[in-house]
């Protein structure tokens, strides 16, 4: 196992990963930005260096004086959390050049998978079925540009290579929109990723978002974590999730998940993965892997019993899956709600003091967050403040144990969307399940 | 002494704009005095020590002098980086630089070690190297102080 690590990321992730190697006897690290001193994970860790100022780039993106700081404490590993710099490939390729063990995939894996044009290739090989599409980079030949949308038919989304996440598309309606969305495309993305690779791929109109998790050891053992919906979204932000999805066959979550293990196997993945899907007219899309653990993977721990963050340490230090696929059952139903700083109307931020905290609590319900009554939300990260889950024998249970948690949990000093959840937890159309990705927007009146 | 007296005391000191004000009585004395942060007048009450040759006052300070704040000895050269910290160029050659020393601004204070690269820290003001924080070979977080510059 390994003796001693370092938390490259902040917020209620590097607190999940401190509570998980505090329970293996893994010595922690907090690595923290100048704004981030009074972050509860930096109290609880057995060591802590400050890395940088307080914007990410300084600090949290800042790949020396990340690894600094894993010399200076004689570390041995470094877990990366989600976001920042987790499916950084050049990042992963420096800690293993320094010789720290990087808990995640190989850097080769990561950067397959960070382009998403070279993802979808290597997926399509393995018979992993994808949104029709360009298969491959948009040239510019109009013409040539011109019939590849109308083989796909409209409408189509360009999306960029290098994005991923929610970011970097745009939908085309019509053939006389075409080329300028794919120029205006081209362009933001050469300035937000530095990469103006665009491909092409058919719009689903009313597609659920479905992914499925999934672990490999470094001895060849790749299984499968049931499935999560993910469809209740903003501007391809996930705001509530799911698992198991609503409606979906064992049939079905076994076709998909062998389909997935045979990937992974395909490719060599090491380390917790998702594969993200569109489900529509009950066919899977792939639209891309994410090399990381997610932030809703708590709802899969609560209906498989299964320690994600757990698994990934362990997978680092090189023991072989405890699990084999038979052991893998789904109990119950699990949501979570994220919490986020912000207005639940205008969505803007809301960073500030918490004059009262009170979390909910009881039977089925987690909280998993790094905030405490006093607390300062920083206003130069991510507005997401903490993940409240249930879990209940049906899907309907965890909807009322979510109601009650959601009448007893008090965030007060700073805004935050509780309200906009209070509200969505009584949402007929979600309460019935299986609403698609646009239902939120249409919802709130976006777009 | 009295408590209706240094009630009074307290009463005269807020009614007035007098900032201190001390009374001696045989071998008590009490100072009040108006803190210029703190609206509310403090009260230092001293008793008389139990050898009676002199009388000991003994004044209870209400500022909290934190032990790691040397701002007020002069500007505070920081750590820029995480890393290891090195007061010469190399194991076997003299420090850059020792207390008492006169400093320019670019003179080479220390090495930080990072990734494998050493790193010269410069000294960006002029001045009286007064304090060194930090001993060779610790590690420094950044942000972390590590030299103290007298200007004046």
């Amino acid at each position: 196992m390994l003796k001693k690590i370092v938390i490259a990321n902040r917020g209620e992730i590097a607190l999940r990963i401190l509570r998980a190697c505090k329970e293996l006897g893994i010595k922690t690290v907090a690595t923290y930005s100048v704004a981030d001193r009074e972050q509860k994970h930096v109290y609880l860790a057995d060591e802590s260096v400050c890395i940088g100022p307080s914007t990410s780039a300084e600090s949290y993106l800042n790949i020396p004086a990340v690894i600094s700081a894993a010399e200076v404490t004689d570390a041995v590993g470094i877990h990366p959390g989600y976001g920042f710099l987790s499916e950084n490939a050049d990042f992963a390729e420096r800690v293993e050049q320094s010789g720290f063990t990087f808990i995640g995939p190989k850097a080769e894996t990561i950067r397959m998978m960070g382009d998403k044009v070279s993802a979808i290739r290597a997926m399509k090989k393995v018979g992993i079925p994808c949104v029709p599409g360009s298969d491959g980079p948009l040239g510019e030949n109009p013409k040539k540009l011109m019939k590849t949308a109308k083989e796909i038919g409209y409408p189509v989304i360009i999306k960029a290579a290098g994005g991923g996440g929610g970011r970097g598309m745009r939908v085309v309606r019509s053939e006389a929109a075409l080329l300028k969305s794919i120029s205006l495309t081209r362009a933001e993305a050469s300035s937000a990723f530095g990469n103006d690779v665009v491909y092409m791929e058919k719009f689903l109109e009313h597609p659920r978002h479905i992914e499925i998790q999934i672990l490999a050891d470094e001895h060849r053992n790749v299984i499968y974590l049931a499935e999560r919906d993910c469809s209740m979204q903003r501007r391809h932000q996930k705001v509530i999730e799911e698992a198991p999805a609503p409606g979906l066959t064992e049939k079905t979550r076994k076709k998909i998940g062998e389909l997935c293990v045979k990937a992974c196997k395909s490719i060599s993945y090491r380390g917790a993965g998702t594969f993200e899907f569109l489900y529509e007219n009950e066919e899977f899309y792939f639209i891309e892997m994410n090399t990381r653990v997610q932030v809703e993977h708590p709802v899969t721990e609560m209906i498989t019993g299964v320690d994600i963050v757990s698994e990934q340490l362990k997978i680092a230090s090189g023991e072989p899956l405890r699990y084999k696929q038979a052991d893998i059952k789904v109990t119950g139903h699990a949501i979570e709600c994220r919490i986020n700083a912000e207005d639940p109307e205008t969505f803007l931020p809301s960073p500030g003091t918490i004059l009262h905290y009170h979390p909910p609590g009881g039977f089925g319900i987690r909280v998993d967050t790094h905030v405490y009554q006093g607390y300062k939300v920083p206003p130069y990260y991510d507005s997401m403040i903490g993940k409240l889950i249930v879990h209940g024998e049906t899907r309907e249970h965890a909807l009322s144990r979510l109601s009650m948690a959601l009448s007893e949990i008090v965030i007060d000093g700073i805004k935050t969307n509780i309200p906009l959840h209070q509200n969505l937890v009584q949402d007929t159309a979600f309460a019935a399940g299986g609403t698609d990705i646009h239902y939120l927007e249409n919802k709130l009146g976006i777009k | 002494m009295d408590i209706r007296k240094v009630k009074k005391l307290i009463e005269l000191l807020e009614e007035s704009g007098i900032a201190e004000i001390e009374i001696h009585e045989g071998e008590e004395s009490v100072r009040i005095s108006r803190d210029g942060s703190n609206p509310a007048p403090q009260t230092m009450i001293s008793v008389p020590s139990v050898d009676s040759s002199s009388s000991v006052q003994t004044q209870l300070s209400n500022t909290e002098s934190s032990s790691d704040d040397y701002s007020d000895e002069g500007e505070v050269v920081t750590a820029p980086m995480v890393g290891i910290f090195y007061t010469s160029p190399a194991p076997d050659q003299p420090p850059f630089v020792s207390k008492g020393q006169n400093i320019k601004t670019g003179d080479v204070l220390c090495i930080i070690e990072a990734m494998k690269i050493m790193n010269q820290i410069e000294a960006d003001v002029d001045g009286k190297l007064v304090r060194i924080l930090v001993e060779n070979g610790d590690p420094v977080e950044y942000g972390q102080p590590l030299f103290v510059i007298d200007p004046s």
